[in-house]
């Protein structure tokens, strides 16, 4: 029989008991919509906390950091032999920065420094950020604004270095963590906070800097035995190989005009060095301030070496990829990519086990299909037999009732995507509701992807014609005599 | 009127050879079929007489191909049916033989049309020659105004008017008719004999004609084979038509 014919004939078949196909269907429904269901929590569940973690730039970052620096991963990657002690300067910064699938690498600048504001004196920690930085979650809900450009003497400062700005108690741990702590902190914004910092300059030079630079003044916070001239701290290796470049340190201020406020620091990689104020890197870059890496290498104004890069990639999938280059060019490099791992293989067993609860309604949905079909032989015994008679193969027969049974599970399958889209979006309105309440921002929970369409009504199908396996051979299988003499 | 007369080439020759349908019940084997044979020849109009339980139907069912025989063979057209796979019987069942049945065995879900349409639809047939082919048998059995009636619309008649148009469709060489005025009454079930001796005699289709009314059967029929106990017991040759050949078993 051609397969229009068998169509028509199987909807003939299920028109007829209209009633108890259409209850079947609805079984097949509900199966497929509580699949759908739980999956699409579990996909939404996982693609909410992929979203969150992208956002805080952990996972597409890798941090890079000297070979013979016992620092970032040194213990965990290996720490880089002797002869890998290449420096991490600018020529290593570009050729980072030109490895496949890296978007940037910039350096990595913070520094202890104090801070004065209406007066008083603070101490915090400062680190450069670049533009792209404002992507990051940290800054989702910034009070006030990002950096308006790369050179702005700009700065944004953490929620408790602002709350000691303003001289208030920080607030508890729960209250600290809230978005609508920030508000309250609104006075600081557009005020001025001056930095003191170190500043080096080339021997040759040294009281030639950038004293007179407006805004700047030359007053140390204290004592301070500036200009002198700085030795290497490890001038006995750089003495021997390196020549030595000397500088002086001129102790220098900067007004910075607070733009914004944030909960959190956006590189959440770091413990004990988490800074409390962040300025944009270019406006950092330009200022010379000293950094470790300056005093242990003595390196000059040309050539001088990074304590760190932050390499960002453009996919968490080409961290190792970038990783083990950053290795083989003498490099320590860290990323949280197995964290990421761990979590991805957390979230396939959490859908793992949220299918097979999902399925299990659908299994039950296939013993309604097997007796729907099995009725149906009975019901149409002598139609089978008539078949059979006017010429119906035994596979004719079979295919009928298979049609018949996969019918049932696409519509099914259907009407349990649609039903299954349905309640994850009332679970999704539902959980939003609670979250507005709880003063928290909305998020997306729940998410239907093509491929949980596509599976859900393949499997729907798969279900139903696995269902109509016995039914189908055991109409098949029917002797015609017998059929027609049935009553 | 074109006269048909039998001959041993013609198609629709069937030949049964010591063919035995055994059942066995428990401990007991009923023989519904013991060592039957006989030969009709193409465009013969034959007709199995006996009484209840003498294996009538049960030897229409083994050359329709509907059932296997225990033992023996059935021949059609020199094939023989026993080497035939499920598929193949299926596929002889569709193009060589046509059956209609005492209790009309119509779909009742489907209109008169659709039900004639059925075998056309198992033939595989081009669905744009359907209609021609379904008003073409439904004008023979002079139903055509009734296409889109159900069966359960239609008089006993009518029903069986419905299925012959249905055993005709796909042109078969075979017409097996299984006491098909069983249920009809004398005057109606006489207009059913003649639409199938009009089948024989146009159509040159060999016609098995089971029954239990020897008055029937000698009026239509051109030979008569006596069955009892599941065995063949006479085989007698009725006097031809004017213009016909006698028949020799």
């Amino acid at each position: 029989m051609k397969t229009p014919d068998l169509l028509e004939l199987a909807a003939r078949n299920l028109r007829e008991s209209v009633l108890r196909n259409s209850l079947t269907t609805l079984g097949i429904a509900v199966g497929v919509a509580s699949l759908v269901a739980m999956l699409s929590l579990g996909v939404g569940l996982q693609q909410l906390a992929t979203r969150r973690l992208e956002k805080t730039g952990l996972f597409d970052t890798v941090i890079v950091s000297r070979g013979d620096f016992g620092g970032f991963g040194a213990r965990a990657r290996g720490a880089a032999t002797a002869e890998n002690n290449r420096a991490l300067d600018e020529t290593a910064r570009r050729e980072i920065s030109s490895l496949p699938g890296v978007l940037e690498a910039v350096p990595d600048l913070r520094m202890m420094t104090q801070m004065r504001f209406d007066g008083k004196p603070h101490r915090a920690m400062v680190a450069a950020l670049p533009l792209s930085a404002h992507d990051r979650e940290a800054f989702e809900n910034i009070q006030g604004s990002f950096f308006s450009s790369r050179n702005a003497a700009e700065a944004i400062v953490q929620r408790r270095f602002a709350e000691e700005l303003l001289g208030r108690a920080p607030g508890s741990d729960e209250a600290s963590s809230a978005g609508e702590a920030l508000p309250a902190l609104q006075p600081l914004l557009g005020k001025e906070l001056v930095m003191y910092y170190a500043e080096r300059v080339p021997a040759a030079n040294p009281s030639s800097g950038k004293a007179g630079t407006p805004g700047s003044s030359p007053t140390p916070p204290r004592a301070s035995q500036a200009p002198a001239a700085a030795a290497p701290a490890n001038g006995a290796d750089a003495g021997v190989n390196t020549p030595l470049a000397a500088f002086s340190v001129v102790p220098q201020t900067r007004s910075l005009r607070i733009v914004g406020i944030v909960a959190d620091e956006p590189d959440t990689l770091r413990g004990v060095g988490r800074a409390r104020v962040f300025i944009p890197l270019d406006f950092a870059q330009g200022l010379q301030i000293i950094t470790p890496s300056d005093l242990r290498e003595g390196s000059g104004l040309a050539d001088r070496s990074y304590t760190a890069l932050s390499v960002r990639v453009r996919n968490s999938r080409d961290v190792p990829g970038v990783e083990g280059s950053i290795h083989r060019m003498g490099f320590n490099a860290f990323s949280v990519l197995d964290a990421s791992r761990d979590l991805q293989r957390f979230f396939t067993v959490l859908d793992l086990f949220l299918a097979i609860f999902g399925s299990l309604a659908l299994a039950v949905a296939s013993l309604g299909i097997i007796n729907t079909l099995v009725m149906a032989i009975l019901e149409r015994r002598r139609e089978i037999g008539i078949l059979k008679a006017l010429g119906a193969s035994d596979t004719d027969v079979k295919k009928l009732f298979f049609t018949e049974a996969g019918a049932m599970g696409i519509v099914g399958g259907v009407l349990g995507v649609t039903l299954g889209w349905m309640i994850g979006k009332v679970i999704n309105a539902g959980a939003n509701i609670y979250l507005h309440r709880q003063n928290l921002p909305s998020e997306t929970f729940w998410s239907v992807p093509w491929w949980l369409v596509l599976g859900a009504l393949g499997f729907s199908l798969a279900v139903s014609l696995v269902s109509g396996l016995y039914p189908a051979a055991r109409a098949a299988k029917l002797d015609p005599v017998k059929a027609l003499r049935y009553e | 009127m074109s006269m048909t007369t039998t001959t041993h080439n013609a198609p629709g020759t069937i030949r049964t050879v010591e063919i035995c349908r055994h059942y066995t019940l428990g401990t007991s084997v009923i023989r519904a079929v013991d060592g039957i044979s006989f030969s009709a020849q193409g465009g013969e109009f034959i007709a199995l007489l006996g009484s209840s339980g003498s294996g009538k139907s049960s030897l229409l069912n083994l050359i329709a191909g509907l059932d296997r025989p225990t033992s023996g063979d059935v021949q059609v057209d020199g094939r023989s049916l026993s080497e035939l796979s499920s598929e193949e019987l299926a596929r002889y069942r569709r193009h060589s033989v046509g059956i209609v049945f005492q209790a009309f065995n119509l779909v009742p879900s489907m209109t008169v049309a659709e039900n004639v349409e059925l075998p056309l639809r198992l033939a595989e047939t081009e669905r744009r020659d359907r209609a021609g082919r379904v008003g073409e048998a439904l004008d023979r059995v002079g139903l055509s105004p009734r296409l889109a009636h159900r069966p359960g619309e239609l008089s006993g008649g009518e029903q069986q008017r419905v299925a012959l148009a249905r055993a005709l469709v796909n042109s078969p060489r075979i017409l097996l008719a299984d006491e098909p005025t069983g249920n009809l009454d004398s005057h109606t079930g006489m207009e059913i004999m003649e639409l199938i001796r009009d089948c024989n005699r146009r159509l040159g289709m060999t016609v098995l004609l089971v029954t239990h009314e020897r008055a029937l059967a000698e009026r239509y029929a051109r030979r008569l084979l006596f069955l009892a106990d599941g065995k063949l017991v006479e085989d007698q040759p009725i006097l031809p038509f004017p213009g016909e050949s006698a028949v020799r078993p």
